[in-house]
């Protein structure tokens, strides 16, 4: 189940950095998870140019890579084909990270029937171009 | 909230065959079935002024249907940038447009070749720009994906089930059976549902809605135009659009929405109501958005029929059946019937309050909600007869 790990494996969609998410990729690529947090401490997912209903500047710091599923999905039907035929079943979830916001990756290193509600996690990176690499979880001590 | 309570009604309905590959244009879809909704209305076209529709750049332009049809002076000619969101938005808008004099007869509809053309269940633009870089490289990128996520987390908070899923799915395909429109008539027993396979758990392919072909339209005027006209009319009691806090910048961007186990409907039910001057214990029929099973539970959940987390035992036993308390998606759903992107539901719901609906025909039915959307933000609207 595990999604391609090398440059020249990765058939999928490339992430194309913007202006608000720049430091989110960058910090993946050197394997640390950026998050935004807004002045009043709450943490953000995706990232924005402002903190909600203000004109503030979220500020970024380095989140603990800690979290627990939220909920998950085990894709069987590949979508589309010709790049995900080879990779199903895989498991998509939403994390909800200790900071408090959620985040989507791939969970891996996991059964697909042990993945659970609540389970804890930790991050791993998983590199697909010099410059662009994926989050995902694997569970907590694995 | 929506205050034109009763002053505008459908006062035509018309619609092409649901069929998997039209091999035509889909203009050409949106002209038949305006046309047809105008001569069902006893109107020509020289009556219509406006024309409104939504799509995500997958339909034809209203200016170019109106231009197809032949209408002269389309005053207000509007598409709605929307999903399943947009299909009872439009005819709010068309009610809108009228009361502001922008134009006094306004023709709404949605046309796709959403089997043979673009396909919206079939994957998306492969770059992945905006919330999409954060979704799309993990290979989450259709909407049965994205709907997967929602239903998982009911089924962890609620205890829902594949019982609660399987009873939807056989209830919409059991009333398709009484629908020659629809393009699944054959009866699905709960060993078909069981059966069926995975695509992306929790759904199975019967959780999932068809690919259709083809095009719905209704023509909306003033109440008072209504009853000089050919149908006794169906009028718009109330309606409301809206979502929560946190929509997104699409409908797949639902990664901050406060709880997967609700959607638009909680936040936007107590205007639909109140617009109407009724409770959900009024309505005799519902159209219920029906892109998965899952969205059927939230809408009933959302609007008040039940309980959060009470609409898998509530679909139980009969309850949505034809001959139920509440009757569900009568024609067969977006899951039996076609998926004209929800505006379907609008047609059924104005058959069953003329009496037209023959085999399918709930019985003294006066008040019937239909809905659109089933994520962030939605629309719903109150007909009566």
């Amino acid at each position: 189940m595990d999604m391609p790990v090398s440059p020249t494996d990765y058939a999928g969609p490339l992430p194309v950095p913007d202006s608000e998410s720049t430091p989110y990729w960058d910090g993946l690529r050197d394997h640390r998870l950026m998050l935004q947090r807004s002045a009043a401490g709450e943490y953000l997912f995706p990232p924005v140019t402002f903190s909600p209903g203000s004109l503030e500047r979220p500020e970024w710091v380095e989140a603990s890579g800690k979290g627990s599923v939220f909920s998950w999905i085990v894709v069987r039907h590949p979508v589309p084909r010709d790049i995900y035929a080879d990779q199903v079943p895989y498991v998509v979830a939403l994390v909800t990270l200790d900071e408090g916001c959620r985040i989507a990756a791939n969970i891996v290193e996991c059964a697909l029937e042990d993945v659970k509600a609540g389970m804890a996690l930790e991050i791993v990176y998983r590199p697909i171009t010099d410059e662009i690499t994926l989050p995902a979880f694997r569970p907590a001590g694995a | 909230m929506y205050r034109l309570r009763d002053r505008y009604a459908i006062a035509g309905i018309g619609n092409t065959d649901y069929t998997k590959a039209s091999g035509r244009t889909v203009r050409s879809l949106a002209t038949e079935a305006c046309l047809k909704a105008i001569a069902d209305a006893g109107l020509d076209v020289s009556d219509v002024d406006g024309i409104v529709s939504f799509n995500f750049n997958d339909s034809a332009p209203a200016i170019g249907v109106a231009t197809e049809m032949g209408i002269e002076n389309a005053g207000y000619a509007v598409d709605f940038a929307a999903g399943g969101n947009g299909a009872n938005l439009i005819t709010l808008a068309a009610c809108a447009a009228i009361e502001a004099g922008l134009a006094k007869t306004v023709v709404c509809f949605r046309a796709m070749n959403g089997r043979s053309g673009f396909r919206l269940g079939g994957g998306r633009d492969m770059s992945a720009y905006g919330v999409t870089q954060y979704t799309a490289p993990l290979g989450w990128i259709t909407y049965p994906q994205a709907m997967a996520m929602w239903a998982r987390r009911h089924m962890i908070d609620y205890g829902t089930n594949e019982d609660h899923w399987a009873e939807i799915a056989m209830t919409f395909r059991d009333n398709a059976t009484r629908n020659p429109r629809a393009m699944q008539q054959k009866p699905m027993t709960k060993d078909d549902y069981l059966a069926s396979r995975f695509i992306v758990d929790p759904f199975r392919m019967l959780d999932i809605c068809l690919e259709s072909d083809g095009a719905c339209a209704v023509v909306i005027t003033s109440s008072e135009h209504a009853r000089d006209l050919k149908h006794k009319p169906v009028y718009i009691m109330g309606g409301a659009y809206g979502g929560g806090p946190t929509q997104g910048d699409d409908l797949f961007d639902a990664i901050r929405w406060p709880s997967h186990s609700h959607n638009c409907f909680k936040y936007l039910a107590d205007d639909l109501w109140s617009s109407a001057g009724i409770t959900s214990k009024d309505v005799d029929v519902a159209q219920i958005y029906d892109c998965f099973t899952y969205s059927v539970l939230m809408a009933l959940e959302g609007l008040g029929f039940c309980k959060e987390g009470e609409g898998g035992p509530f679909v139980m036993d009969g309850r949505i059946r034809k001959d139920g308390a509440l009757p569900l998606n009568t024609a067969g759903g977006l899951l039996s019937e076609a998926y004209i992107h929800g505006f379907n539901h609008v047609l059924e719901a104005v058959e069953q309050l003329r009496g037209d609906a023959g085999e399918r025909q709930i019985e003294g039915a006066e008040i019937c909600l239909t809905t659109a959307g089933a994520m962030t933000c939605g629309s719903a609207m109150i007909l009566r007869n």
